[in-house]
């Protein structure tokens, strides 16, 4: 039942939310809500057993199930997904959208697409929900985002729904392989496939997965994207979409495909480890706040790909931890940068400077938010980025210690923007104010809260991990 | 056998309700009731009780798949006429000849779902077309019109011709007219072969499949467009299930070639369809390239023709053709048909923009629209031959190319200003159009609505 709610609420509240007529009751609603899902969500972090799945009919000619199912991942993704969305929408309460119903439908439709992939146990359903949070998206980068927009969504739509047709096929051609034609992902996991079948197959996946991700050299809408998107939709495309790419693989490629995946392995890494290096290098040169965050997040991914594929526990462990800590993090940085382009009307660093003395509170935060970016010690992503380099090295050591100088890299950038924006001279001193409204102060502590909060005690979140990643590592060997 | 009856009663009917009825506005009510009525009397025929038992010595059978291929042909007719009945009165002065026309097309439909002889075959694919050539040049003050009637007559004789000079030869290897086959000794003769593919020819003409699709952009774009929406929906999909039914009558006499070839002419249509839909400037020629794209996706259903392939073809008939409808009407109702002219139609006519978008995103085979379940059918019935998986691959790199130019209506409605100029549309037209989209919808999560009446 619980799957149901949290697909069914956004879905129905975001259609309900065109309907009304006033901003101030659209935003409320959208908040009211998220803040419903996410209780939801919280409840299933207590609950196991028959609460968590539901079967049922959907397409009996196609043998295709309404199944959805919560697993460890699942929770972890689906909790990100419901926590994300209260906090985009508080903290950018502020923020004058035209048409704000249709803002906040589109965006709670997201959400409603976003949950149904993290639920689906049925491939054609995830392909259905997979498809959902794409168009949503589409219209609200499309309508309400920068200068630029219609032809940089576009390019994102086309790029993605590229990638999705593709898997289309390949979901097909498992489908007539699977023993008891069905899409079930129990099935599924019992494919008869010859080994050119499942390298072709794979890929047919694979790139509509590295597509979402975006791997290297798949990426090049997503800085773009980024950029132009408005930001609270840049919040969601970076803390959770991109997360779909990287779910997808653990949840359907790796056991769908192991051989293939291990045979691949190699080849993916490679690309991973250079789109790493890549991205940090182009995140130094960048000029704009959002889209050197933009580069950073490429690089990141990068090394959640190129770990996936060691085929380690620990190292899919990291993996799924990872998930959840760069979206919270990354979702912290947009809410600053956001609340600095609303004032000041500028992300550009050669605009910008010395703001902490201005805004000492944004400032704490932003560091500390950093400070995670970078994956210090004490921040939720050095539990996740330790175990990913650990595997990444045992698995080759020229790779690991390749990837290994993006951490370097990030401590780089990453300071740089902070010195840059923060500390040093004070420019444009005409706008002197700089007020943070209390709705975001808050929610940046509640980020750097949770920051801190599981940098010190992963232990829960590990082990919500662990009951996932160990199927896996079972189904893969 | 209700509809070939019955519709060509009711053409009669309306031919002289042209006599004896003057207000011209009354036709599209006594066609939409006599339509009504077509809809209901097919469907008990498909439940079982037909109203004439007429012994057709073998020349037609109906069965579950053609009577349900006219009811989805005769619905979207009735919401055609309903939503487009007033632009059918703005297109010629013979209003009630125009509806008297539409029947006759059905009756010819009612017959290329059912035959099994190739004269009927022949007499169905000729009852269809005459009509329509006419209907073409129904406006008969407009040039670009005329020319169009003037080259979609020469151009469907010229096919026709072609048909029946298969038709003579498959004679003459088989020594019959009957849709079946024909193997001596395990050896398809030349004379078969070659009357294959004639017919092959002229249908591939009749649906609009490359490289026999030259007529289509030019025909479309001429006749007046609530003409050209009928033509590239009902009866073009209508054309899609003659086809079908010869390909599996004759499938196993028809040599390990026929799949090369069919093929061949899915991959030319869609390329050709979706190249050039991307660069045209005008919604209505865009429209027309597009339903050659349409189209060949539909070819699909011939390569495979398995269950899955004809369960698609039904799917893909009624989301075509509501869609196409949808737009058309809309269509019917602008000054500017270029995509300049769609610029900020989400400000002027919010509902209407909404429903356009939800209509180009089921024909771009967007999920959650029967556009999608269309699609997905018609490549799962290739990829379960198992034969050229790299042809489902192409298929959907092209589904992909007609996003763009779907999408760039969808863009210039909603991401672009400009003042729209729209005739003003009655609330009726609304909740009709409202209705189609929920029909797509509905469609596109449960299309076992429709496919369960091929199986209770």
């Amino acid at each position: 039942m619980i799957p149901v709610l949290l697909i069914v609420i956004p879905l129905v509240t975001g259609l309900i939310s065109f309907f009304l007529k006033e901003e101030r009751s659209a935003k409320a609603f959208a908040l009211l809500s998220s803040v419903a899902t996410l209780a939801v969500s919280l409840i299933s972090l207590f609950q196991s057993g028959d609460s968590l799945s539901t079967d049922a009919s959907w397409l009996p000619m196609l043998g295709s199930r309404f199944l959805v199912s919560l697993d460890g991942m699942g929770k972890i993704l689906t909790l990100l997904t419901a926590v994300s969305f209260p906090i985009i929408f508080a903290a950018t309460y502020n923020n004058k959208y035209k048409n704000p119903n249709s803002f906040y439908g589109f965006m709670l439709l997201t959400q409603a697409g976003l949950m149904g992939v993290f639920c689906a146990m049925d491939l054609f359903l995830f392909y259905f929900f997979w498809e959902l949070a794409l168009i949503p998206a589409y219209f609200l980068c499309s309508k309400w985002g920068g200068e630029k927009r219609i032809a940089v969504t576009f390019k994102f739509f086309v790029y993605t729904f590229l990638g999705s047709l593709l898997m289309l096929v390949g979901i097909l051609f498992v489908y007539f392989k699977t023993p008891d034609h069905s899409f079930a992902i129990s099935s599924l996991h019992n494919l008869a496939l010859t080994a050119g079948e499942e390298n072709f197959i794979f890929w047919l996946f694979f790139i509509a997965f590295a597509i979402k991700m975006p791997v290297f050299p798949f990426h090049t809408w997503q800085p773009d994207t980024y950029e132009q998107a408005p930001t609270a939709v840049t919040m969601v495309l970076s803390g959770i979409m991109v997360k779909m790419g990287v779910f997808a693989v653990i949840r359907w490629l790796l056991p769908m495909f192991p051989a293939a995946s291990v045979r691949m392995a190699d080849f993916i890494m490679i690309f991973a480890v250079v789109g790493m290096i890549y991205a940090s290098l182009i995140a130094i040169r960048q000029d704009d706040m959002k889209r050197l965050v933009a580069y950073s997040s490429i690089a990141h991914i990068g090394l959640m790909a190129a770990t996936m594929f060691t085929g380690s526990a620990f190292g899919m462990q990291g993996v799924i931890f990872q998930m959840f800590a760069h979206g919270v993090n990354i979702i912290g940085l947009w809410i600053v940068i956001d609340v600095i382009e609303q004032q000041l009307g500028t992300r550009k660093f050669s605009e910008l400077g010395g703001l902490a003395q201005k805004a000492p509170v944004l400032a704490i935060m932003f560091v500390i938010m950093s400070f995670a970016n970078i994956a210090l010690p004490l921040t939720n992503s050095f539990v996740g980025e330790f175990l990913m380099f650990n595997s990444v090295f045992n698995h080759s050591v020229v790779l690991g210690a390749v990837a290994c100088i993006s951490i370097i890299l990030a401590a780089v950038y990453t300071l740089w923007m902070v010195q840059k924006v923060f500390y040093g001279e004070v420019t444009n001193e005409e706008r002197i104010t700089l007020n943070v409204p209390i709705n975001t102060q808050l929610m940046l502590a509640i980020l750097v809260a949770v920051v801190l909060f599981f940098g010190v005690y992963p232990q829960p979140m590990i082990n919500l991990c662990a009951e996932t990643v160990t199927k896996i590592i079972a189904q893969i060997k | 056998m209700n509809t070939i009856i019955l519709s060509a009663i009711f053409g009669v009917v309306m031919m002289f309700s042209g006599i004896f009825i003057h207000n011209r506005s009354a036709y599209k009510s006594i066609s939409s009731v006599a339509l009504l009525l077509l809809l209901v009397l097919n469907i008990t025929e498909s439940q079982g009780s037909p109203l004439f038992h007429i012994d057709t010595t073998n020349f037609l059978h109906f069965d579950k798949f053609g009577l349900l291929f006219n009811s989805i042909c005769i619905f979207s007719t009735l919401i055609y006429v309903m939503l487009s009945g007033r632009d059918i009165e703005k297109a010629g002065n013979n209003t009630a000849e125009a509806h008297a026309l539409i029947f006759f097309v059905l009756c010819g439909i009612g017959i290329v779902t059912s035959y099994t002889n190739l004269l009927m075959l022949f007499i169905g694919i000729e009852i269809l077309s005459i009509p329509l050539y006419i209907l073409t040049g129904s406006d008969k003050k407009n040039l670009k019109g005329n020319e169009a009637a003037l080259k979609y007559f020469l151009m469907g004789s010229f096919s026709t011709g072609i048909m029946l000079m298969g038709i003579a030869m498959l004679y003459g290897s088989g020594g019959t007219f009957m849709v079946e086959n024909v193997v001596k000794n395990g050896i398809v003769s030349y004379l078969s072969a070659l009357g294959m593919v004639l017919i092959f020819i002229a249908l591939c003409f009749k649906v609009s499949a490359a490289p026999f699709h030259f007529w289509t952009p030019d025909v479309y774009d001429g006749a007046p467009a609530v003409i050209t929406s009928f033509m590239a929906t009902v009866v073009k999909v209508a054309g899609f299930a003659a086809f079908i039914r010869l390909i599996e009558g004759r499938l196993g006499s028809m040599g390990s070639q026929t799949d090369r070839l069919i093929a061949i002419v899915i991959i030319l249509t869609l390329a050709f369809g979706n190249l050039t839909a991307v660069f045209q400037q005008s919604v209505k020629r865009m429209l027309a390239y597009s339903s050659i794209a349409q189209a060949g996706f539909m070819l699909f259903s011939l390569f495979a023709v398995n269950d899955a392939a004809k369960e698609g073809l039904l799917l893909y008939a009624a989301a075509y053709s509501l869609a196409t409808i949808g737009i058309f009407a809309v269509l019917a109702k602008m000054d500017d048909m270029t995509l300049e002219g769609f610029n900020g139609l989400s400000k002027s006519q919010p509902l209407i923009a909404a429903l356009l978008a939800i209509f180009l995103l089921s024909l771009a085979g967007i999920p959650l629209t029967a556009g999608f379940f269309a699609k997905f059918y018609m490549l799962s019935a290739v990829v379960k031959t198992g034969k050229y998986l790299g042809l489902v691959i192409i298929g959907v790199l092209f589904a992909a190319v007609s996003a763009y130019y779907y999408f760039k209506v969808i863009q210039a409605m909603y991401f672009k200003d400009g003042n729209i100029v729209l005739a003003p549309v009655t609330a009726r037209f609304k909740y009709l159009l409202l209705f189609v989209a929920v029909l797509i919808v509905v469609l596109g999560v449960f299309p076992n609505a429709l496919l369960s009446f091929l199986y209770f």
